[in-house]
């Protein structure tokens, strides 16, 4: 029995505006207004309206225009927010944040969910620590680190796919199991005296740019472009936007249902890691919450837990925009616990309006 | 006579252009069953839905007791007394029989359900069914499905005022022994003076339980009257009496080397075996009644189902259909019937809709296809005159007959060698109906095997050139193109044709059975309980006296 999972309903078009009385098979009479949001019609067909940042940059218009005013007003506010010393500091607190966030987006895109993500970003991180500690390299520290957690993906896409657990069931359970095991394994203490070397991966710069954000913007751009110019790619999208139709076109679900899950359990893997080298410390507790920040950047960033919308270039700037927000809550002395309202403010709003523009935009019949 | 308790008067009803219902007329008699026929299409539910108030009428006059009806909901329709069973059945499988008959009004105390209050109740209502054994306690899930629907019947029943019942097609989900005991039970309830519109495809319970008949043909009223004055063909030729129109492309097609060709397919350890072939540049039709199996079978040919059994051959290499994917490289292509669910990939473009069976075939290490299979895409939509703004914009938005030609070109981007299409024109306005037959046969001329699955027996008869008629999963029989909607009934309602008790009867039924099939032929039997002789049931007064006296024994 194939399993039917029935999302939004599906608006569509009737053709109403045929001439009166006219069987003419006139093509322009019959032309559907075109879609508010999609990218430039490369034709040059006749256009009535002004080109708007939306066609630019597509669901990430809204995450770009917040986050260009939260930098502009930051600016003005705080002397310190433009200085070279906050700037970098700043791009080390979102880089870990930002590449969860960019496994994550893969997963939502499928209309799956990790919140395992966070759990395995402290196993991961606490378990390189242990290893470097009991003097193994640090190659195939870190390499046993992110194999962990590609490890704990995979386990999680199987749950998905062969077990046929919900998402939200197999990574909750994960969520618990991974965090359980690293607290047994280092008995709840952190993991201290982790070698110099390991900790310049992360503290250290090229040329003034901080390798974590060298890294985060790597991932970025590698799923960006995963996302846009491969078939695995657009074999995301086909899956979370309906994956039994996606089945009848020959696409193979399983495969890339367990991909993701990997690929969000690697980058969680690879976070954890980064973290442990920032701190110089395996710290059992890291990472708590973080599975919800994720998701929380990606939603911001334009993608739709419905699955199928969202982008990488979004998720990163999701993140931003969360980092950008505490940031500067730091800077002017605002409450943090004010922060948290004003993220969980954002969230309704950025979902709010996009759930405003499908309306409309049903609505008018594009 | 007795005054009609519901009448329906003139009444019409569009769907946009499309005409569905016009200047129909209907009465409900105290203690009579309306037969409500028609083929699929002719406005049937949308008279159910008129009359039970889940559509608003355009024109014409609704009484209930003489009283009109002016705007109806749903609630109203159903306080003024008008119950309806429907075919997918509306109780909550994980609830219990008890809930599940007083859900909306459950016997209560300041909001704490009175049990004991609501197992006597549900009890007397089981009872009144004849489900004197079933506990008021057992969960609906696990319940047979004819038990269901007395559930159902006796849910209707518990309304607080109940005049008429509308049946729509209560015994599709049923076997011949469970169909036979709710036949019965309506008869009961016939006795008891309720008013009964009942909507079903199978002649033969029509003249068991009928004692009038309302034929619907194209959304108007074709013929009504007493069921005595009608025998089987003319029932059909009143569902069918229309010429088939020129929409339907020219056939001159000769059929080439097999393009598919299925041996000894079973679908479930204990389904009938069914072989099928197709040659290149001809079109298979594939006929049957609602449930017969034909959705299911091409979704196992296309791999997308479990097979038990069977061997498939596509341009006569053998390949095992393991999934959709393997089906498709071997060059076979499936477009579902539910495009929304099996089809489309709604959020993504028209572009990306077409072009995803083909991306790997079309990509180099993994990287999207260049620019020249999106181009190739273009021209396949063209060609196919798709209206649409934009190749970019969602495919979401756009009407049924231009998705259709969107998936169309997804399956002819993959070079397919044979093309199945499952009830290719449902939900499309008969101008693009017109256009996508043409394609269809102009894909088979280029020498394309195709197999179209049609409800609607016009198309069918109009494109195939062959007609290949299931009935409970198994083959019934093959009719050539020039076979009339007359003998394709037939065979899918079983009531000549086919089967063995019929050679004596049917005039110019049991057509070209063909040589292929007597091995499913065999394997009927088991499925079907043994038939009661061909005699008239003892049924009651009005019901079959009809002159014809065609054998309708299964």
């Amino acid at each position: 029995m194939p399993k039917l999972i029935w999302r939004e309903p599906i608006e569509t078009t009737t053709i109403t505006n045929r001439p009166p009385g006219g069987e003419t098979d006139d093509a322009s009479a019959l032309e559907t207004v075109p879609q508010p949001r999609q990218a430039l019609e490369p034709k040059g067909e006749p256009r009535r309206r002004v080109i708007t940042l939306g066609d630019i940059a597509g669901r990430e218009s809204g995450g770009l225009v917040v986050l260009l005013v939260a930098i502009g007003a930051l600016t003005l506010a705080s002397d310190e927010f433009l200085t070279g010393n906050n700037l970098s500091n700043l791009a080390r607190q979102v880089a870990i944040f930002g590449i969860i966030a960019v496994g994550q987006l893969l997963v939502i895109l499928t209309a799956g969910i990790d919140l395992s993500v966070g759990s395995i970003l402290g196993l991961s991180g606490a378990s390189t620590a242990q290893l470097l500690v009991a003097g193994v390299p640090i190659l195939p520290s870190i390499l046993l680190g992110v194999g962990i957690g590609t490890a704990l993906g995979i386990v999680n896409g199987l749950l998905v796919t062969r077990a046929l657990l919900p998402p939200f069931i197999a990574t909750l359970g994960m969520l618990g199991i991974a965090r359980g095991m690293v607290l047994v394994s280092t008995d709840a203490q952190t993991i201290q005296g982790v070698p110099e070397a390991f900790q310049v991966i992360a503290n250290g710069t090229v040329l003034g740019v901080p390798n974590l954000l060298i890294i985060a913007a790597v991932v970025t751009a590698v799923m960006w472009f995963v996302l846009t110019r491969t078939v695995f790619g657009r074999y995301i999208y086909a899956v979370g936007s309906n994956p039994e139709s996606a089945r009848l076109a020959g696409v193979p679900v399983r495969m890339v249902t367990i991909s993701v899950y990997m690929i969000s359990g690697l980058l969680a893997g690879l976070g954890g890691v980064l973290l442990a080298s920032r701190l110089g410390a395996g710290i059992p507790t890291a990472g708590t919450g973080f599975e919800l920040s994720a998701i929380a950047a990606c939603v911001i960033g334009g993608a739709s837990l419905f699955g199928a919308k969202g982008s990488a270039i979004g998720a990163a700037t999701g993140a931003l925009i969360m980092g950008v927000l505490n940031n500067g809550g730091n800077l002017l002395a605002i409450n943090a616990f004010y922060l948290q309202i004003a993220i969980g403010v954002l969230i309704l709003v950025a979902v709010g309006f996009d759930q405003l523009n499908t309306r409309r935009s049903a609505a008018s019949g594009g | 006579m007795v005054r009609p308790v519901v009448e329906l008067h003139g009444v019409s009803k569009a769907f946009g252009p499309v005409q569905a219902l016009s200047d129909v007329s209907l009465g409900l008699v105290p203690g009579q069953v309306n037969c409500l026929a028609g083929e699929n299409g002719a406005g049937k539910s949308t008279l159910i839905k008129v009359l039970t108030g889940a559509l608003r009428r355009d024109s014409g006059s609704y009484e209930i007791d003489g009283r009109p009806v002016t705007a109806p909901s749903p609630a109203s329709v159903r306080a003024a007394g008008v119950q309806a069973v429907y075919q997918e059945l509306s109780l909550l499988p994980h609830l219990s029989v008890a809930e599940n008959l007083f859900m909306g009004r459950l016997p209560a105390r300041t909001g704490i359900i009175a049990r004991s209050r609501l197992q006597n109740r549900a009890r007397k209502a089981l009872d009144e069914v004849g489900l004197t054994d079933l506990s008021p306690q057992a969960i609906v899930e696990r319940l047979p499905a004819a038990t269901r629907q007395l559930v159902e019947i006796a849910k209707v029943l518990t309304a607080d005022s109940v005049k008429v019942i509308v049946f729509d097609e209560p015994t599709t989900a049923l076997t011949e022994a469970e169909s036979e005991r709710l036949l019965q039970h309506i008869l009961r309830l016939r006795e008891r003076g309720m008013a009964m519109l009942y909507v079903t495809h199978r002649l033969e319970e029509m003249f068991e339980i009928g004692d009038w008949v309302t034929v619907l043909r194209d959304g108007s009223l074709s013929e009504a009257g007493p069921i005595s004055d009608y025998d089987e063909d003319r029932l059909i030729t009143a569902m069918v009496g229309r010429e088939i129109s020129s929409l339907y492309p020219e056939t001159h097609r000769q059929a080439g080397t097999p393009a598919l060709r299925v041996r000894g397919l079973r679908r479930f350890d204990r389904s009938p075996s069914i072989d099928l072939h197709v040659g290149s540049g001809e079109i298979l039709g594939i006929g049957g009644l609602l449930g017969a199996g034909r959705s299911g079978l091409l979704l196992s040919i296309f791999g997308a189902a479990p097979i038990v059994a069977g061997q498939l051959e596509v341009g006569g290499k053998p390949v095992k259909p393991s999934g959709p994917c393997a089906m498709m490289n071997a060059g076979v292509g499936l477009l579902t019937e539910d495009r929304k669910v099996l089809g489309l990939l709604p959020e993504l473009s028209i572009r990306e809709n077409v072009t995803i069976a083909s991306l790997r075939s079309g990509s180099r290490r993994g990287l999207l296809p260049g620019r020249e299979q999106v181009e190739e895409a273009d021209r396949l939509l063209d060609s196919l005159r798709l209206r649409a703004g934009s190749y970019d914009q969602p495919v979401s938005t756009l009407s049924g007959g231009n998705q259709q030609k969107v998936l169309l070109a997804r399956w002819l981007l993959t070079k397919p060698k044979v093309l199945m299409f499952d009830e290719p024109t449902k939900g499309i306005d008969v101008g693009a109906k017109g256009e996508l037959y043409t394609v269809i046969g102009d894909l088979a001329a280029s020498g394309l095997g195709i197999i179209v699955v049609s409800s609607y027996l016009p198309e069918l008869l109009g494109l195939a050139d062959r007609i290949l008629v299931l009935r409970d999963g198994a083959v019934a029989g093959e009719l050539p193109g020039s076979a009339t909607e007359e003998d394709v009934l037939r065979l899918a309602s079983g009531s000549g044709g086919a089967e063995p008790a019929a050679e004596d009867g049917s005039p110019d039924g049991g057509p070209s059975l063909s040589d292929e099939v007597p091995a499913s032929e065999r394997t009927i039997p088991p499925t079907i309980p043994p038939t009661p002789p061909p005699t008239p049931p003892s049924t009651p007064p009005p019901t079959p006296d009809d002159p014809g006296g065609v054998s309708r024994d299964a």
